[in-house]
């Protein structure tokens, strides 16, 4: 063991840059040709498919994956574009096991499905490496829509308005478009910059301009973009993160899983990133598995994920927890956060175990300490800006129907509308039904049906 | 995007794609589901004379053969024509003809072989709306033990006698539904152009036992213990109805009439082959039935990018293929390939050798590591390691090059030359 491996503290370079480039490659590679028919040729064309149900964006699968085994990938993707514009980020982050892969038939057949994501990602990668975008713009209607974010939601809303011969611009508060898909999946998962070969695809279309570090409540605000604009759609995503309350949070080496995973995206050089040594995660979803697991694969020799409840409520599916495991990270269920120990910066982090009594979370008297010199909260995000006069629900935007909020001309989707399951998949389908919403009321035109 | 608009004998519909004559179109439900689905157009099932319908047994009608992971590779089936009223099919036709009036709608028939009874039901399908009708002289299970179906398909002088019938009782376009169960599907062909048809379609169901039940020893679909033959269909008899369609597109004597091809179509592709051999349009009845109406979404979404792929328009794949169907004595015999297996794709499962060692000429050798390597001295290119190769593209044909050597016969590979000149064949003419 190097000696640079096990340093104590919160220090760069714990890997080689050759052993780095091996744990950070792609999860989980593309199938080639021959692997792809052999999947596809699993599929039963199932009717009324329980795996299209599954999907929030309702893409016709047994139609894609048919047209992969008769040889048209092409079509297959265009299938998939229809009613997903991010089918290619879509196939490979979606937690297919609880969405289309789970409800599959061959899963009561034989307990495996078909390979929905990576077929969905055989096709989306062969026709998006062609030059030509696949789709054109209807005849200019002369309308302008504001979009407020470039994540998911507001990419998603943004092609199909710009299809639909509208100007779109996007108002993004970074200095880079993508938003979640950019800033806050696990590297391993979108390798070699796809998150921006996709935006740069989908603005293939034309007729949407990005307009950067554009923050509403800042440079921006709603007031004016209703004035100026003929619509708006929020899509801002969630720029707050939840308090851990537990006495020393304000101690150094504490920090937002979400900031953890932007920078490890955003760095050139991955043997520039301190990591500590004992790494703690706080929470159960797929951001607490996303930094545990780069966490690790930085160097880190002990990790530990943190649940204040029972591994069924984790919200994080259970293929990402095996991968965790997998990948050496511990999981402990059932464990609250006490106090954050140390001398200015975190040393150890202490728990309480718990238990659900009538459903509620208690805390038990029995308690334990975990080392660590870098803890990462995980627990979920908050709305951190909230323009006036914009009805709420549960802390987020109030939406009905297609994204309409309580404000006329005004639309909501993704993670900062209620409702929805917080995938990039749900984001791309709100992002989607706003955007056929607004253009069925700024011109009249049927709702087309996706697909 | 290419336009697969289709005009099939003056009969125009939105796509190539139109339902067989069976059971998914035997009634209005179904028809406009199909419709609504995106076929382009559907051939209503048998109807027959007026009076009580024929009954169906009512037991299994269907047989099947089944391909790896249970693919359905053909199914076989005692159904007869329509048993429900004609009065209630021809109300259904008319309402169903009116809503959709951009698809094609044809009216299936198959009655007793006399004039008077061919008379009585064009009379009666008259004021339906349907676009054309197709004489069913393919059923060959039931009605054919009646006269009527195969029994009039396998006697070309009855297919001109009652298609001359039709033409002169109706103005509606005739389209004659063949038989492959006859021993050249060409003679028919003729007698129905000879009889004035506008068209054919090809191929009705080939007699055919599925199975045989081995505790009841009785052929299935098994009825109380006996089974009949029945008609067979579906993906597997493709290659049977392909040789056909492309014997009459290049016959002589019917080269020009107009083909509805079918059998076996379950993809665009499907589609495509027969459209290249002379088919003028394709009907589809197998897919349906084990995938649904949807499956024609796929043919729709692929013959439209393969179209758009090589730059044609339906009309430039029509026939396209025919040209190159030929007899055997007129392939070259100096064009010279040998197999090619690629090292790297190669999965080591050893068929090839199988193949080539037990069944065909040696021509592979098996190698310390599981390496299978071609002798080139042995193989005559047969191809069956090509075949039974479980990996598509790992083992390829190289056509050998202008004046290269062929290690197996030492001859240097030389100009087109066919049976009809060589040397071997007592038969053969001086070349000129």
């Amino acid at each position: 063991m190097s000696q640079a491996r096990l340093a104590p503290g919160v220090v760069p370079g714990r890997l080689t840059r050759e052993e780095l480039v091996v744990n950070f490659v792609d999860v989980a590679p593309p199938l080639d040709a021959h692997e792809a028919h052999v999947a596809a040729d699993r599929c039963y064309f199932c009717h009324d498919a329980p795996c299209i149900t599954a999907c929030p964006t309702s893409i016709d699968i047994p139609l894609f994956i048919r047209q992969i085994v008769t040889g048209t990938p092409d079509a297959a993707a265009m299938t998939i574009f229809h009613s997903n514009i991010l089918g290619g980020m879509c196939a490979r982050v979606c937690p297919t096991e609880n969405l289309c892969e789970g409800s599959c038939v061959r899963m009561d057949a034989e307990g495996m499905p078909v390979e929905i994501g990576a077929l969905q990602r055989y096709a989306t990668d062969g026709l998006m490496a062609q030059p030509e975008h696949p789709f054109s713009r209807a005849e200019p209607t002369g309308k302008r829509i504001a979009i407020v974010g470039a994540g998911p939601a507001g990419l998603s809303a943004a092609h199909r308005l710009a299809a639909k011969g509208h100007d779109v611009v996007i108002f993004e508060a970074r200095a880079k478009a993508g938003g979640l898909n950019e800033f806050g999946i696990a590297s391993y998962k979108t390798v070699d910059g796809f998150a921006q070969a996709e935006v740069d695809w989908l603005m293939g279309i034309g007729g949407i301009e990005i307009r950067y570090d554009q923050r509403l409540g800042s440079n921006i605000t709603l007031e004016d973009l209703r004035n100026d604009y003929d619509a708006v759609f929020l899509g801002m995503g969630l720029g707050g993160v939840n308090a851990l309350r537990a006495d020393g949070e304000e101690r150094g080496n504490v920090l937002d899983a979400v900031s953890f995973i932007r920078d490890l995206r955003q760095a050139d050089d991955l043997t520039t990133l301190p990591i500590g040594r004992d790494v703690v995660v706080i929470g159960g979803g797929m951001t607490a598995v996303d930094a545990a697991v780069q966490s690790k694969l930085l160097g880190a020799e002990n990790v530990t994920i943190v649940y204040r409840r029972g591994q069924e409520r984790m919200s994080a599916s259970e293929h990402e927890q095996h991968h965790a495991t997998a990948s050496g990270v511990r999981i402990i269920h059932n464990a609250s956060p006490l106090a954050v120990h140390g001398n200015g910066a975190v040393a150890e982090v202490e728990f309480a175990y718990t238990e659900e009594v009538d459903g509620h979370l208690v805390e038990t008297n029995q308690r334990f300490r975990l080392k660590a010199d870098q803890l990462f909260r995980a627990i979920g995000q908050t709305l951190d800006l909230m323009p006036t006069g914009l009805a709420l629900d549960g802390g987020k935007i109030a939406v009905n129907g297609p994204g309409r909020t309580n404000l006329d001309g005004v639309w909501a989707g993704g993670d900062c509308a209620a409702g929805g399951d917080d995938l990039t998949v749900t984001a791309v389908a709100e992002g989607r039904d706003a955007a056929e919403d607004i253009d069925a009321t700024l011109t009249g035109r049927p709702i087309e049906i996706p697909g | 995007m290419a336009d697969l608009r289709s005009n099939f004998i003056g009969i125009k519909s939105p796509n190539p794609f139109w339902l067989a004559s069976a059971p998914p179109t035997d009634k209005e439900y179904n028809v406009r589901r199909a419709f609504q689905a995106g076929w382009g157009g559907v051939v209503w099932k048998t109807l027959g004379s007026e009076g009580p319908p024929v009954v169906n047994v009512n037991g299994p009608r269907y047989g099947v053969v089944y391909g790896a992971d249970r693919r359905v590779l053909g199914i076989n089936n005692i159904e007869l024509i329509t048993d429900r009223p004609l009065e209630v099919n021809l109300r259904e036709i008319k309402s169903v003809k009116r809503d959709y009036p951009d698809r094609a709608l044809i009216i299936s028939l198959m009655v007793p072989c006399d004039e008077e009874s061919w008379k009585a039901i064009l009379a009666q399908i008259e004021d339906t709306g349907a676009d054309g009708v197709e004489l069913n002289f393919g059923c060959p299970h039931g009605m054919s033990e009646r006269g009527m179906g195969a029994a009039v398909g396998q006697v070309p002088e009855y297919i001109e006698m009652v298609t001359r019938w039709v033409k002169q009782y109706s103005r509606m376009p005739c389209i004659v539904k063949l038989t492959p169960n006859v021993t050249d599907v060409r003679k028919p062909a003729e007698a129905a152009k000879r009889g004035g048809a506008d068209a054919v379609s090809l191929i009705n169901t080939i007699n055919s036992i599925t199975s045989v039940d081995l505790d009841l020893f009785a052929p299935q679909p098994t009825i109380d213990g006996k089974g009949a033959h029945g008609g067979y269909c579906g993906p597997a008899v493709k290659p049977i109805a392909l040789n056909m369609v492309a014997e009459i597109a290049r016959s002589p004597e019917t080269r020009g009439l107009p083909i509805s091809g079918i059998g076996g179509v379950t993809t665009w592709r499907d589609a495509a082959e027969f459209l290249a051999l002379g088919a003028g349009n394709v009907q589809v009845c197998t897919a349906a039935m084990t995938y649904g109406f949807k499956v024609v979404q796929e043919m729709i979404s692929g013959l439209r990018d393969y179209l758009d792929g090589h730059e044609m328009e339906l009309s430039d794949l029509i026939g396209r293929a025919v040209p190159n169907v030929t007899d055997w004595n007129q392939l070259n015999l100096n064009y010279v390939t040998k197999a090619v297996i690629n090292q790297d794709d190669c999965i080591k499962c050893g068929r090839c050798y199988a193949a080539c060692e037990d069944t065909s000429h040696q021509a592979i050798a098996m190698k310390p590591g599981r390496v299978f390597e071609v002798i080139e001295e042995e193989c005559v290119a047969c191809n069956l390691c090509v075949d039974v190769c479980p990996v598509e593209n790992c083992i390829t044909m190289r056509e050998l090059e202008p004046g290269e050597m062929d290690l197996r016969t030492g001859i240097k590979r030389g100009d087109y030359a066919n049976w009809t000149t060589h040397p071997n064949n007592p038969m053969a003419k001086a070349a000129e």
